[in-house]
């Protein structure tokens, strides 16, 4: 007899004042609609969100630790991509 | 899963602000006339939530998946939490002195008012959740009915109950659906729980004289007259589930409502009781 395991899905929270939902772990499930809920159970027990979603784990493509150099090093020192050489009325506030 | 009919709580703004105890003028908790027969009806609810609660709770730390385990500890506590408000009324209403410990914790099985079905052992997981939503079919019926009860202190328990049990039975069918639409070994089993359980379910719908007077006096429906929204839920899941509910009676086990129970509330309470009784008036 075969062991199947429920997929594992990957859970995002929005809490109630914010304005992204934020990865705040795993779970497995049999589906997505039993996802929603086990994060609920799981996730949000100290009403940490309002809102939920949750992503097959086996959906997520991730960059890979050994390409580090090469995808983030170059941003490194380009300091004219930073947007600090403007004077910033007073009038327009903090930006 | 059949879609529940968005049943918004009357008045739900005005029952919170009432939420204190002694706020609410209730008149029904001081008719001397009615205090034996809402007693009784008080410990009927406040019962049948301790004793499923303290079912559920058995899971902890024994459920089959991690998520499973938190989900029966958070239903659990949910059910321990409608207790304390049920019971706590009800020394109230006794008007003796007693609070929802005292209640809990030192009546003798002879005096508990619980349904049968919830006294049941836990079986395996299937059984566990078949019987979760048995009852929670009924709960939510019984609750949202309540919401509109002449006595305030009712609507406001049942009002903050009903969110709960609202999540309850759409948790509990949507396992059941899947267990039951799921592998061979998960329908048989399902089937097999569904056919056990079954018998004790119709005492959810009796309806005796302690119904009637509650009723009379506009607090709470007859039991009877929820079986048939019942009867809806549960065959809306059940065929989704691909289960056939059985053929045979549903009410062939009755008596926990007047105290007669059977032997396994005994070993429940001997559990659940040991500490206060052999501690008496310990606290933390």
């Amino acid at each position: 007899m075969s062991k199947k395991q429920w997929p594992l899905w990957e859970i995002f929270i929005r809490g109630q004042h914010g304005l992204n939902h934020r990865h705040v772990g795993s779970l497995h499930a049999p589906d997505a609609e039993m996802a929603i809920n086990n994060a609920r159970d799981v996730y949000t027990r100290r009403k940490e969100g309002v809102s939920i979603w949750v992503v097959k784990s086996s959906d997520i493509t991730a960059s890979s630790p050994s390409e580090k150099g090469p995808l983030f090093d170059p941003a490194e020192s380009k300091v004219y991509r930073h947007p600090t050489f403007f004077d910033i009325p007073d009038e327009v506030g903090h930006m | 899963m059949p879609s529940l009919s968005d049943k918004a709580t009357p008045n739900v703004a005005e029952l919170a602000e009432n939420a204190a105890p002694g706020k609410v003028r209730d008149e029904h908790v001081e008719n001397a006339a009615l205090k034996p027969v809402f007693f009784e009806w008080l410990c009927r609810m406040g019962d049948t939530t301790l004793i499923l609660g303290h079912r559920t709770s058995e899971w902890c730390g024994h459920a089959p998946a991690l998520e499973e385990d938190i989900a029966l500890a958070n239903t659990a506590l949910d059910l321990i939490g409608h207790t304390q408000l049920w019971l706590g009324l009800a020394g109230e209403v006794e008007d003796k002195g007693r609070s929802a410990d005292d209640l809990a914790y030192l009546r003798d099985a002879i005096k508990f008012r619980n349904l049968l079905l919830v006294e049941l052992p836990n079986g395996d997981i299937g059984q566990t959740l078949m019987r979760q939503f048995l009852f929670d079919a009924f709960h939510y019926e019984l609750l949202h009915k309540l919401t509109g009860s002449s006595s305030p202190r009712v609507a406001e328990i049942a009002a903050k109950a009903l969110k709960e049990v609202t999540y309850h039975l759409g948790r509990s069918s949507e396992l059941v659906i899947r267990l039951g639409d799921g592998s061979e070994e998960s329908h048989q089993r399902m089937q097999e729980v569904l056919d056990k359980l079954w018998p004790y379910a119709g005492e959810m719908f009796m309806t005796d004289s302690v119904d009637d007077a509650i009723a009379k006096a506009g607090i709470a429906p007859r039991p009877r007259d929820l079986q048939d929204a019942w009867k809806t839920t549960v065959t809306e899941v059940l065929e989704e589930a691909t289960l056939a509910p059985p053929d045979t009676r549903l009410d062939v086990h009755t008596g926990g409502k007047t105290g007669r129970h059977t032997e396994h509330l005994g070993y429940i309470l001997a559990e659940m009781q040991f500490l206060q009784r052999a501690y008496p008036g310990a606290t933390w």
